[in-house]
């Protein structure tokens, strides 16, 4: 193994350790852990053998190995980052919901004395 | 009377003393919008119930609260007006007589009286292009489509109680083509504008842009959305 495999696998493995860690203290939602934890457990492999990145590549027709992974990486970042843009959407919209909820019940008791 | 209101404490006085000289015994609550200042005291010693929010939620947030308010009590109906004294009390009546007159909803219209209320270039033709696709959209021309002084019958309380549109800007215009399409009728007013007694302008250049961008954006996914019977329509109701 080379020193550059050895940092990767390191990364990897200091991923899913930080990832189950998070999990454990309640402080992710078990389905971003999934998520997280599948990418590390992917790259996992990669690390210890190259060889699956160039064979990967060659499946999908692209001559320079790494830009498969940049592409695969660019394409993954690129829908989490929407899905959070929605999910924050949807989050802010839960809490003016609520804001209002609160003025108006406030309004009610103020109303009721 | 639906007065939204952040940080209006210098102007909503004077504000709510004259509407209560020009249209006695119409019931006034003004929604504070989270604000840092007394407007809600000054609301409260002026004789206007007031609905206080947590935080800030804009002006959208505001009139939705207060929308809210009118339907959980049964108001038949409810005309939004500025806290700043921009609006001119006189043209309540004249948005009532609209609803009265048949319409479900009555808009008051800056623009109905030439060289009343003056704008810059810039916002000058973003309104045009409002105004034009508005007109395509809705089949009616309105000639002020970011009005903020508006009253609403019953029917379009409840509508808009719903999901009335938060974001700035996009609460007037998109209101616009929702009652529209969901079949209500929109009359237009002529109401004259007067200087603002108080407060902030809420605008600044490079922010009135792309709050323009996110409008259309906003106006386009309005209009591709499916028309009222279809099966999200159906849920709300």
């Amino acid at each position: 193994m080379t020193r550059l495999n050895v940092l990767a696998l390191v990364l990897g493995a200091g991923a899913i350790v930080h990832i189950l860690r998070l999990v454990r203290l309640h402080q992710l939602r078990s389905k971003y852990a999934l998520l997280w934890l599948s990418i590390a457990v992917l790259l996992v492999p990669l690390a210890v053998a190259p060889g699956l990145l160039d064979r990967f590549s060659d499946l999908l027709g692209i001559d320079y190995a790494p830009s498969a992974l940049f592409l695969a990486a660019l394409a993954f970042l690129f829908f989490v980052v929407v899905h959070f843009s929605w999910e924050l959407s949807r989050l802010e919209a839960k809490v003016r919901a609520l804001a209002e909820e609160i003025a108006l019940l406030r309004a009610q008791r103020e109303d009721s004395r | 009377m639906l007065i939204p209101a952040y940080n209006e404490a210098d102007a909503l006085g004077a504000t709510l003393d004259e509407l209560k000289a020009i249209v006695a015994g119409l019931d006034v609550v003004v929604v504070d919008d989270g604000s840092l200042d007394a407007t809600a005291a000054v609301a409260a010693r002026h004789g206007a119930r007031v609905v206080r929010l947590p935080f800030n939620l804009g002006v959208g947030g505001a009139v939705r609260t207060g929308l809210r308010y009118a339907r959980d009590r049964g108001y038949d109906r409810v005309v939004v007006f500025d806290a700043d004294g921009q609006h001119n009390p006189a043209s309540v009546p004249v948005l009532l007589n609209a609803l009265d007159a048949g319409a479900d909803m009555a808009v008051g219209s800056r623009f109905a009286v030439p060289g009343n209320f003056e704008v810059g270039v810039l916002r000058r033709h973003a309104m045009g292009l409002l105004h034009r696709i508005v007109g395509w959209s809705t089949g009616q021309q309105f000639t002020d489509t970011t009005s903020g002084l508006r009253a609403f019958g019953r029917p379009v309380i409840e509508r808009l109680a719903v999901d009335y549109p938060v974001e700035y800007l996009a609460d007037t215009v998109e209101v616009l083509l929702m009652v529209t399409k969901a079949g209500y009728r929109i009359a237009e007013v002529s109401t004259p504008m007067r200087p603002r007694a108080g407060g902030e302008p809420s605008s600044v250049r490079l922010w009135l842009v792309l709050n323009y961008l996110r409008l259309l954006v906003g106006i386009l996914a309005s209009i591709s959305r499916r028309r009222p019977g279809s099966r999200r329509s159906k849920k709300l109701r």
